[in-house]
């Protein structure tokens, strides 16, 4: 018999096909037979904002001063047909989220800190609680396949209405609140039996396609002796096509939001495996606008990943008007905090890690309907840490914008811009770093 | 009132003519009206299957429309009522919240949907997805419905004088479904449930309603229901969704 007690063995290795994920996952789905089902944006790393630079001022174009020179952030959404139109201050909104899958007081918060920055707020599949209209000065409604809670009233005293089709974290899904968070009062605004999974429908019930909408779409402002600004919501699919569409359709902003964007709760599956980066899909969105004759007509709102004042600053100078938040702010709300390590460990999960919101337990009181745990999360206070962030985002992108010689910041433009990589030059359709190339510039869109 | 409206015919009632007047103008000044206004009979002419005729409405006053309607006529409407002397395109009623419309003729898609309540009735059969998504509205259809009607239908009922389509009340939630006729199919999680006294009772209240009770024999409809086994998403059940 060999003895091979002295043999050198080579060190284990993982499979970076079946990395430890993916086995977790496989023995997941084995133990229970069901799909994972979470919430938030795609968590793969994809070419993002991060893959572009700005250029800043050199000896062919001069700085604004920092501190002295103004440089405007105002932005008005709405001015195709709506009488009335949103006037912002700052280009950066707050993205749908529903209460249902967030607590009242979360609602409160987000719009205590749109308001207090001079921005809007929006709601989410299941309609408008008093909370958020009362603490939003600009509450945008949507209009969603479920029309869970849609009614004339509130569709009257919202400032403006969005349509959503789709959105980035899973183009072409429906919603999803599972039993747990199903109180009392979500059922009643649903008008569905307390505690039963919800499974809102992916698809609108009484119009299909563009032709359709554009029909729907002058019900509602019919409806709304044609005051209110109506967007129209995609998730990043096919932007140029779903941009122009939406734009035939009659819409005054065009939101695109991108596979980051995150979403209350859907199969893993969908969320890391269907549509495209933000990145991908910003310069497509606004070249259909530019096509059409119809770019700063028609504005274009991009969500999805924006963290800080250069993704903002990088999404406008491709041309968008605004962008909203949806994931970040709720960060800064107190979302996935450290403070509460201990109890996430308990979830067995981590600080940072956790998106499991589907199940209320969450321990920031925020992705929760739990009476106990939402009493944790202060709307004011939260609504304070909201505004700051907001603040910090405006700063940050002025400050970008001010390097770049722009006295506001939607005079930032493509030509501002390179990438670090081949892949979001091909994407952003700006040049390589230190080169003049732009991969694929012939090849559409 | 700044309108190009004929004057009064009689007390209280008001002419509009589609083919003048533009319908803006209509649904404009149907808007301002005052809950105790006096011009409580709008008689419309010449609607030409124009979409999104009355509304938004949200005041009892009666709007007669003599002939076909487009898209969304009397959508989200609110305490009115709205006599279509033609058919109705789609969406007639869609998202009413209370009031009453009445079709005299046939109905395209996705009747009443999502309507939280009121009473819809329909003449002559209503198409596909006639009450989908319905939250509470009462639907009484003379004819027959199409495919996929009463589909996730939360709440309110829908009675059905002819036939049903396939896959009736699928993913039903707690609408109640009365059909006389036959049914093609039912849908996921729909089945056909026991008729005892209180439902015949509350049929019996739909058909006086829409004006019809003695006219049809309630013995001869079948109730149709949720078998509320979808309502926890659980993996023996997934051949259903």
């Amino acid at each position: 018999m060999t003895d091979h007690s002295n043999t050198p063995r080579t060190t284990p290795r993982a499979s970076a096909t079946f990395d430890d994920y993916t086995l977790s996952e496989i023995r997941r789905a084995a133990a229970t037979g069901i799909y994972d089902i979470r919430g938030g944006g795609a968590k793969r790393k994809v070419p993002h904002f991060d893959d572009l630079l700005f250029l800043g001022a050199s000896m062919s174009r001069y700085p604004l001063e920092g501190y002295r020179e103004k440089c405007s952030t105002e932005v008005v959404l709405g001015t195709r047909f709506a009488k009335k139109p949103i006037e912002l201050k700052i280009p950066i909104t707050i993205a749908g989220m529903s209460f249902g899958s967030l607590s009242a007081n979360a609602k409160e918060a987000l719009g205590r800190g749109a308001s207090a920055m001079g921005t809007s707020t929006t709601t989410g599949d299941g309609g408008m609680t008093n909370e958020e209209r009362g603490h939003s000065t600009q509450l945008v409604y949507q209009y969603l396949p479920s029309r869970y809670g849609m009614n004339p009233d509130d569709l009257k005293r919202a400032d403006a209405i969005e349509v959503v089709v789709g959105q980035g974290a899973k183009p072409g899904g429906g919603g999803m609140l599972l039993g747990q968070k199903i109180t009392e009062r979500v059922a009643a605004m649903r008008t569905l039996p307390v505690g039963i999974d919800q499974r809102s429908a992916c698809r609108h019930p009484d119009w299909t396609g563009p032709d359709d909408l554009e029909i729907k779409i002058e019900e509602l402002r019919e409806i709304t002796d044609w005051e209110k600004p109506i967007y129209v919501k995609v998730g990043a699919a096919r932007p140029y096509y779903d941009t122009a569409l939406a734009v035939k359709s009659g819409a005054d902003v065009v939101v695109v939001d991108g596979m980051q964007g995150g979403t209350a709760a859907t199969q893993e599956i969908f969320i890391e495996h269907v549509g495209i980066p933000t990145l991908a899909a910003v310069r497509q969105a606004v070249k259909a606008l530019q096509d059409l004759g119809m770019h700063r007509k028609v504005q274009l709102v991009v969500s999805g990943g924006i963290r800080n004042g250069a993704d903002v600053a990088k999404a406008l100078a491709l041309g968008a008007d605004a962008v909203a938040i949806g994931t970040a702010a709720l960060v800064a709300l107190g979302d996935n905090d450290p403070h509460y390590a201990a109890e996430y460990a308990a979830l067995g999960t981590r600080a940072g890690a956790y998106d499991d919101w589907h199940e209320g337990r969450d321990p920031a009181g925020i992705t929760t309907q739990d009476p106990e745990l939402m009493k944790r999360l202060d709307p004011v206070a939260a609504g304070r840490r909201l505004a700051n962030y907001l603040a910090v985002l405006t700063l940050e992108c002025q400050t970008i914008a001010r390097a770049c010689g722009k006295s506001h910041v939607h005079n930032l433009e493509p030509e501002d811009l390179v990438a670090l990589t081949i892949e979001a030059a091909a994407m952003a359709n700006v040049p390589l770093a230190g080169t003049d190339w732009i991969p694929g510039r012939n090849g559409g869109f | 009132m700044n309108l190009s409206l004929k004057p009064a015919t009689a007390e209280g009632e008001t002419l509009v003519d589609l083919a003048t007047t533009p319908l803006r103008e209509l649904n404009g000044a149907l808007h301002k009206l005052a809950p105790d206004t006096n011009q409580t009979l709008w008689k419309i002419a010449h609607p030409a299957g124009r979409h999104a005729i009355a509304a938004g409405l949200d005041v009892p006053v009666t709007i007669e429309i003599d002939g076909p309607v487009g898209y969304y006529c009397a959508g989200m409407n609110k305490q009115a009522r709205v006599i279509v002397h033609g058919n109705a395109g789609v969406g007639v009623a869609e998202n009413m919240m209370s009031g009453f419309v009445h079709v005299k003729g046939d109905a395209s898609q996705a009747a009443g949907a999502t309507a939280h309540g009121g009473l819809l009735i329909i003449d002559g059969n209503a198409s596909a997805r006639c009450g989908i998504s319905m939250k509470g509205i009462d639907i009484v259809v003379k004819g027959s419905v199409g495919h996929m009607s009463a589909f996730m239908a939360q709440a309110g009922t829908l009675t059905v004088l002819g036939d049903a389509g396939e896959a009736l009340g699928d993913s039903l939630y707690e609408a109640k479904l009365f059909v006389r006729g036959s049914v093609s199919s039912l849908g996921a999680d729909c089945i056909e449930k026991e008729m005892r006294e209180e439902h015949k009772a509350l049929l019996a209240e739909k058909l006086k309603a829409a004006g019809i009770l003695g006219e049809v024999d309630i013995a001869e409809f079948r109730r149709y229901g949720s078998a509320r086994t979808l309502y926890h998403f659980h993996v023996d059940n997934v051949s259903s969704y």
